[in-house]
């Protein structure tokens, strides 16, 4: 009988899908000039500055090459530091029920070949990760991803490694700092241009690399923050009850 | 590019149904890892590259490790 409820539930979920996806216009065909996106697209939220060209236009008021990042970072800021607070809140829960200092005995012989092979993978996926959250601005990715992609690489020394933690104080200590500068810059921000996470820098020309001021340090921040915060939440999973 | 989409869809939705319908808790943490990995090549088709990043990371790594973490916890450590 429950099977039967839940069967009939998940066919009504896909006829409501269905019906909203009819609603929807095609792909491709929508009329951006009424709409608010395109002049994120086309940079011109506060004055018109005509089109936007890859390696030509510059100072213009947001220099991402990347349109994802340039909302992300420029112009809804707010909501980052806003999903960077409910990761640090998360993680605050989980290490309140699982702090512990004795690392979890797998009672299992980790592989020889498992063993040297993490070694040798683990810098290269780490400055993958630094190459996301560095270039945020010009290519896919950003702070999110590439912190993940650094808490992964620390998972992966966890699970080759019988012996390896990360300490825990200089995980946290990294996490309050950038958290803290992440509001610092918006307060500098504040001051220089009168809005807080205000772009204050000179933005440059639209995909060299130093350009679109605060959003590469700003995105190294995040990726610094998110990749020692997952980190942390990895080492409480693998910790357990008792002392060194 | 439509028959790409639906392939991986249908196979999506196999691995769903087999995570909810297997007995072993192990084989349904597998499946939902399935799961992720194949909307990984769906974002890709998509032209979403920076969420098929995120969704590697997140759905097929750091998630699929919590559940085998727990997993091993909740048991106390007799199996593997």
């Amino acid at each position: 009988m429950r099977r039967f409820f839940s069967a009939l539930l998940a066919v009504l979920f896909v006829y409501i899908i269905f019906q909203f996806i009819q609603v929807l216009p095609d792909y491709g065909k929508v009329d951006l000039s009424k709409r608010v996106s395109e002049r994120f697209v086309l940079k011109n939220v506060s004055e018109e500055n005509g089109k936007v060209v890859f390696g030509k236009s510059r100072n213009l008021e947001d220099g991402s090459a990347n349109i994802v990042t340039s909302v992300v970072v420029n112009y809804r800021s707010f909501d980052t530091l806003g999903e960077v607070t409910v990761l640090f809140v998360s993680a605050l829960g989980v290490g309140l029920y699982l702090g512990g200092f004795k690392k979890l005995s797998c009672k299992i012989r980790v592989n020889n070949i498992l063993h040297i092979g993490g070694g040798i993978v683990f810098p290269l996926i780490m400055l993958f990760g630094a190459y996301i959250f560095t270039h945020g601005h010009l290519t896919p990715g950003g702070g999110f991803p590439g912190g993940t992609v650094i808490a992964v690489s620390v998972l992966l020394l966890y699970i080759s490694d019988e012996k390896f933690t990360v300490s825990r104080e200089k995980s946290k200590l990294l996490e309050g700092t950038m958290g803290s500068l992440y509001v610092i810059v918006g307060i500098l921000g504040l001051m220089i241009g009168g809005f807080f996470l205000f772009n204050f820098m000179p933005t440059g020309t639209v995909g060299k690399f130093f350009s679109s001021g605060v959003i590469p340090i700003v995105y190294s921040i995040i990726g610094l923050k998110v990749g020692s915060e997952l980190s942390g939440i990895v080492t409480d999973l693998f910790m357990e009850e008792g002392w060194k | 590019m439509n028959i790409v989409i639906l392939v991986f869809g249908v196979m999506m939705l196999v691995a769903a149904v087999f995570s909810i319908e297997t007995k072993r808790i192990i084989d349904s943490v597998i499946g939902l890892s399935v799961v992720s990995l194949l909307s990984v090549l769906l974002f890709v088709f998509m032209k979403a590259p920076d969420v098929a990043i995120t969704e590697a990371s997140i759905g097929a790594g750091l998630v699929t490790a919590v559940f085998l973490i727990s997993l091993f916890r909740m048991r106390g450590g007799d199996e593997s």
